[in-house]
């Protein structure tokens, strides 16, 4: 860059050339402003004037590279017109980056704060607020005229908190008050009882809350760029400290201290039946757009394409439709990949036997694919659409599994739709699979509930009913003889006597002969083996080897099931 | 029948015979979308004939490219063929060493399209050389058992289907009874050839397609997936039996030809006699689709601009496949034709003027709905104007005479941008592309004469040396007396006028050299800064407002010419009347179905229900969603702000927190307690949802804690 200054100079003047880096000109322009605007105001106002030019400098530069991150996609040809297309502004890496340390009270702090948020703006008015949402503790607390009562306890909660952990707490000083909280939740053990009462007694009053939303914003706002550069460079440090510990900083509390119990399946499902479905409307609207891609969907799989649904929400109800409204004159195979015992072998069996009518097994599923392979290209005329629920369930997504079943997709009259729903389904494809399957990929949100799909799934907070492995007791035993029946409650009660001993280790062998004798249900040790044999192929009990090379017997059913089972048998008898 | 069941995945459909319909036919369903059903038989025949056209097209194209490569091929083959059978010095030589002959095949990264070039090598060798060939994949070989169950399942099926039916039965039998071994590997071949030998005078056919005594060709599709163990026992057995078995080795290698060494030590690889053989490059490959789908005028079909940046930017960042190109390009068509009514129109010229003649009245407003017809509509004056708005017929003749326009701008556009890519591929840094794939998607783009990169090229052009220039002027004459168009007679002639000026110019630049030398000498005699100056700033004014001498002047005459053509027949496609009706040009749909993105769609969905479920209580701002979002996206807000463990109880009651926010404030204090249940039953949905999208796992670390999969995010 070069200037010239003053064109009445010298003839040295007039050819002298400088070069200026373009960092001293933007230095130069923002020194202009800032005399600018030290002729309009007065002093004080500079520094900070020039601060929020470096701030907008960095903006720059920040957006200059969000650009350049988006000219990739960019260029891929997004396109904002097309209402169903994906968010447009996301870019990949905000999507799912690296793991960042979090303070365990942010969860509420959010809570509170998504809580508040509308009722701002619809609701000004705090008073009427919900009395319920006194019954949780973090709301509660932040009631002002309690505090007083509060801060005693805080200072009690601190006391009993590991020194470490204090150390940790004292850190950050504008959480003060959620910490608190969080110290109470870990303490909890001696303070539970303090803390009902101290709900019951704040049950009846409003909940402010906002005091601590109310310091953040304003320096929030103004800082959130430099945060965010500083974020930035110590992503790396944050990744490692994130890393760095083991020990994970959640509160102690437990779902057994809740005061509801589990839910079992049944109830679960009753009370969600009776929950209203949100935005039914609008769901329904997002299904119609769909159905009406029906007919190009069949349009494309004839022309060799094969179709894989991506997207949030069920899409079994969506297929369902399909396969109702389109498929109902030509042989097709459903397969739930959500069943827990789906397998390959089971899919490959329905085409040889239900499809094809072949009678026979096969040695390897590389061997029957081979066969199927080679009727469907002997026959021009079989055809076979295949629905395929949840391509990326725990029992397909395998390697194995995959191949075959792109293989299968690969034939040509073989027409495969299919769903997938894990965020890391995509990655079970290589190239090679990729080109087998021939996908088209369609985006169908649907925001239905996975009813299906989670209902076989052992969930966390389902309470495991056992009806299943009850039915399953009362069934085999029915089959049995009056004596092993007897031979089964004797190991029964056994085990129920002994619920409350976390170590037993079982009943051994020995002594339950003995017990068996003495209650005339066996006559040698001999028949006693064969009837435990018979149980334990039906998988009622279970042996194992103790340390002294006894035989323990055990049935492996949880006890309430087992008392359940009890009682049924003595209504039976 | 339902098919949902606690005992059972998979449900078998089978309708009564009756009821099944034959054989579906796809026309049916190419129609089936909406109203416009009378023409969907002629454009799903159209469609099809089309792009069989272009498959057909592509295959000619891969054939060709692979000739050099099994010429290659074969010229190896024979000479270890020829060796093996006069038994030579070298042979011996090498049978001394146990040396088996090996072409490693380096096909490059892009695995989708190896199995074509298989299908070739091996039909190539088939019809040519030998009937014995076997293709392993490492999936059917996971030990060496299975590697020569397979290769002799392979070998001696093709000697069934060469030979006579009738030893059909002996061979499935024994092929089940013997015992796979190189053994009887070799009895098999002794007594194939033996057969093959006595009968070759019967048998004209053996003894013209294949050689005496042919050899036995193992292909390994993937040889970097091939457990290295299997490959060492392999070559090892193969070179103790190799001078009883004529035996060849191809090995598919994607990545270097350094893997074979990686995989195998010395004493295996120095069993292998290895000859390279690169096969041909994926960009050279995909240059050459182009040039022959798109850059031509064979097809009515074309891709916008758009489209295309779309498919090549999933080739050169995804995949480097020309079999996905192909599989987009034949998706573009598919797309086209369903969803484009007036894409009948699409068809060569020949059938033009029936299928214009026969629009029906839907079509002809079809047509008049148009962007581009309507832009032409009133450009028009006026009485014009409303005869192509009411009178059909008025309005078929026009339509014709456009279409026939837009097919004689798309050959022409096609000379002159090869013209242009002649000057612009060999400037410096090339500015518009080094490819002319780049050069077209720039002129479809928008007016490329507008662009600064062609003003720079400009600029450069400005600047080519003569012999560089007559020599692209030349090569532009060729391209334009090649092409099909009527129009550029002129251009050509103007063209050869350029290079006889180009000749005369010879003398004059004699002359002029003399004066730059002379002003060249008169600078050297200056020394001191004061006349160095004076005279710099002379030559200044003088350069300024001196005449160009004769050669800069042509110089400028071509430049300018090409200018020129280039500002005529350039045009982009979407400023062509018309256009919609041959160019497709959604890129979005293509790109949503190839290179999706489901990750975005589940983050969108999660994070900003309202882009989906347009409901007004739905609409926020910024970052943060409502509290009357759906459960799966509160708990989703709610689980980013923890750490790797989540505990569930502080989870439920943060979420009930925000639903009871949600809630209207009518709820009596008998409901709360159903209330409760509810809520903790939609949290437990939630929850199990979340895990189901691999958000969440449940965690034996504590009690009642759930391990977060996910990072990032806010």
């Amino acid at each position: 860059m070069s200037r010239s200054e003053g064109s009445g100079g010298g003839r040295r003047r007039v050819l002298q050339v400088k070069f200026v880096p373009d960092e001293e000109v933007l230095k130069h322009i923002a020194d202009d402003t800032g005399i600018k605007v030290r002729k309009d105001k007065p002093q004080p106002s500079i520094s900070l004037k020039r601060f929020v030019k470096k701030l907008e400098n960095i903006s720059d530069d920040e957006a200059q590279e969000i650009l350049e991150e988006k000219n990739y996609v960019a260029t891929l040809g997004i396109s904002t017109q097309d209402p169903m297309g994906n968010g447009t502004s996301v870019s990949g890496g905000e999507v799912y980056s690296f793991q960042t340390p979090k303070r365990s009270s942010k969860m509420a702090e959010l809570a509170s704060e998504l809580a508040h948020t509308p009722e701002q703006s619809v609701a000004p008015d705090h008073s009427k607020g919900p009395g319920k949402t006194a019954k949780t503790p973090q709301s509660s607390k932040h009631s002002s005229s309690n505090k007083e009562q509060l801060r005693s306890k805080k200072k009690e909660f601190v006391s009993t908190t590991p020194y470490r952990l204090r150390k940790r707490l004292a850190a950050p000083d504008s959480y003060l008050e959620s910490e608190s909280e969080y110290s109470a939740s870990c303490s909890e053990e001696e303070d539970e009882e303090d803390q009902q009462e101290v709900s019951t007694v704040l049950s009846g009053q409003k909940t402010p809350a906002k005091t601590k939303a109310a310091p953040t914003p304003p320096p929030r706002n103004s800082l959130a760029k430099k945060n965010k550069e500083e974020k930035m460079s110590n992503l790396m440090e944050e990744y490692f400290e994130a890393h760095s510990s083991s020990k994970v900083l959640t509160s102690d509390r437990t779902l057994q201290k809740l005061r509801k119990r589990r839910l079992n399946q049944e109830t679960l499902r009753d009370l969600l039946t009776k929950a209203p479905l949100a935005y039914a409307a609008e769901i329904k609207e997002l299904n119609q757009q769909h159905e009406s891609l029906f007919s190009k969907w069949m349009l494309q799989l004839h022309l060799g394409f094969n179709i894989v649904l991506y997207g949030l929400g069920s899409k079994r109800d969506l297929l369902e439709k399909f396969r109702t409204s389109l498929l109902q004159d030509s042989v097709h195979l459903v397969v739930n990949g959500y069943f827990p015992s789906i397998t390959v072998r089971s899919i490959l069996n329905s085409i040889t036997e239900e499809v094809l009518d072949h009678i026979g097994t096969f040695r390897s599923p590389l061997d029957q694919l081979e066969f199927i392979t080679k009727r469907f290209k002997e026959d021009s005329s079989l055809e076979l659409y295949v629905l395929i629920h949840n391509l990326d369930s725990q029992m397909l997504r395998g390697e194995r599994s995959q191949q075959i079943l792109a293989q299968l997709s690969s034939l040509p009259s073989i027409y495969l739709i299919a769903s997938i729903d894990h965020i890391n389904a995509p990655l079970m494809w290589d190239q090679a699979k990729l080109s087998l399957y021939n996908w088209l990929w369609y985006e169908t949100t649907t925001f239905s509930p996975y009813v299906e799909e989670t209902s076989y799934e052992n969930s966390l907070l389902v309470q495991q009913s056992g009806s299943l492995a009850l039915s399953s007791l009362t069934h085999v035993l029915r089959s049995l003889t009056p004596n092993a029946r007897g031979i089964f409650r004797l190991l029964a009660q056994y085990q129920l006597e002994k619920k409350d001993n976390p170590s037993y280790p079982g009943l051994s062998f020995q002594d339950f002969y003995q017990q068996c004798r003495e209650a005339f249900l066996v006559n040698s040790d001999l028949t006693l083996r064969a009837q435990l044999t018979e149980f334990r192929d039906h998988k009622l009990i279970r042996t194992k080897r103790g340390a002294d090379g006894v035989e323990y017997l055990l049935i492996p059913v949880d006890d309430s099931t087992l008392t359940d089972f009890l009682e049924n048998q003595d209504e039976d008898a | 029948m339902s098919t949902c069941s606690v005992s059972k995945g998979c449900f078998v459909f089978k309708p009564s015979a009756k009821k099944r319909k034959l054989s579906q036919s796809t026309a049916h369903d190419f129609g089936i979308r909406n109203d416009d059903s009378e023409d969907t038989e002629l454009r799903f025949v159209t469609c099809q004939s089309l792009w069989n056209q272009i498959k057909s097209e592509t295959e000619k194209v891969q054939e060709d490219l692979n000739k050099q490569l099994l010429d290659n091929l074969m010229n190896f083959l024979s000479r270890f063929h020829s060796e093996f059978q006069e038994k030579t010095a070298e042979w011996t030589c090498r049978m001394k060493f146990r040396e088996i002959p090996t072409a490693a095949l380096v096909l490059g990264v892009n695995v989708t399209d190896h199995e074509l070039t298989f299908k070739s090598v091996s039909d190539f060798l088939q019809n040519n050389i030998t009937p014995y060939i076997a293709l392993l994949e490492a999936k059917d070989c996971p030990g060496v058992k299975n590697l020569m169950q397979k290769l002799m399942g392979q070998l001696m099926n093709c000697y069934v289907d060469v030979d006579s039916l009738e030893d059909e039965d002996y061979v499935q039998v024994s092929q089940n009874r013997i015992r796979c071994s190189m053994s009887s590997l070799i009895k098999w071949y002794e007594s194939v050839t033996k057969k093959t030998d006595s009968e070759a005078p019967s048998k004209k056919r053996t003894t013209s397609a294949h050689w005496q005594s042919p050899p036995v060709v193992v292909i390994f599709k993937d040889m970097e997936s091939f457990t290295t163990k299997v490959l060492q026992d392999f070559i090892v057995i193969c070179s103790q039996h190799i001078h009883e078995l004529p035996l060849v080795l191809i090995f598919g290698i994607a990545t270097s030809p350094m893997i074979i060494h990686r995989l195998l030590p010395h004493s295996v690889s120095s069993l292998l006699c290895i000859e390279l053989f690169q096969s041909l490059s994926c960009k050279d490959h995909l240059s050459t689709i182009i040039d022959k789908l798109l850059l031509t005028a064979q097809f009515p079909f074309k891709l916008g601009e758009k489209v295309l940046q779309v498919l090549i930017n999933i080739f050169l960042y995804h995949d480097f496949s020309v079999q996905n190109f192909i599989k987009g390009f034949q998706l573009c068509i598919v797309e086209h034709f369903y969803s484009q009514p007036l894409s009948v129109l699409c068809c060569q010229l020949v059938d033009l003027q029936k299928r214009v003649h026969s629009l029906s009245h839907d079509q002809c407003e079809n047509i008049r709905r148009l962007p581009s017809f309507r832009r032409y509509v009133e450009e028009q004056e006026s009485g014009k104007q409303v005869a192509l708005l009411t009178t059909d017929n008025f309005l078929k003749e026009e339509i014709q005479k456009l279409l026939e326009d837009l097919h004689v701008y798309h050959e022409n556009y096609v000379s002159i941008l090869r013209c242009l890519h002649v000057f612009t591929s060999s400037l410096p840094k090339y500015p518009l592309g080094k490819q002319i794939r780049e050069l077209h998607c720039a002129c479809l783009e928008n007016q490329v004469w507008e662009t600064e990169e062609y003003e720079s090229s400009l600029q450069l052009a400005r600047m080519l040396n003569k012999s560089d220039l007559v020599t692209m002027l030349q090569q532009c004459m060729e391209i334009l007396l090649s092409s099909s168009g009527k129009e550029f007679d002129k251009t050509v002639e103007k063209l050869k006028k350029f290079l006889t000026e180009f000749q005369n110019l010879e003398a004059e630049a004699f002359q002029e050299q003399d004066v730059s030398i002379s002003s060249q000498k008169e600078l050297q005699k200056k020394t001191d800064l004061y006349h160095l100056q004076k005279t710099l700033l002379e030559l200044k004014e003088s350069r300024r407002t001196k005449k160009l001498t004769k050669f800069e002047m042509l110089r400028f005459e071509v430049v300018d010419y090409i200018d020129s053509l280039v500002r005529k027949y350039l045009v982009p496609a979407d400023r062509r009347t018309l256009h919609e009706i041959l160019y497709f040009n959604t890129a979005a749909v293509l790109r949503g179905h190839l290179n999706a993105a489901p990750r975005t769609a589940l983050h969108t969905a999660l994070n900003n229900p309202h882009w989906y479920l347009k409901n007004q209580a739905l609409k926020c701002d910024g970052g943060s969603i409502s509290n009357k979002a759906p459960d799966i996206c509160i708990v989703y807000k709610l689980h980013l702000e923890c750490g790797r463990l989540i505990n569930l109880v502080d989870w439920l009651e943060a979420f009930s927190t925000v639903v009871m926010a949600g809630e209207e404030p009518n709820a009596d204090t008998a409901s709360s307690d159903q209330m409760d249940d509810i809520i903790h039953a939609r949290f437990i949905r939630a929850v199990s949802e979340l895990e189901l999208l691999g958000f969440i796992k449940p965690s034996k670390q504590k009690t009642d804690h759930v391990a977060r999969l996910t990072w990032g995010g806010c």
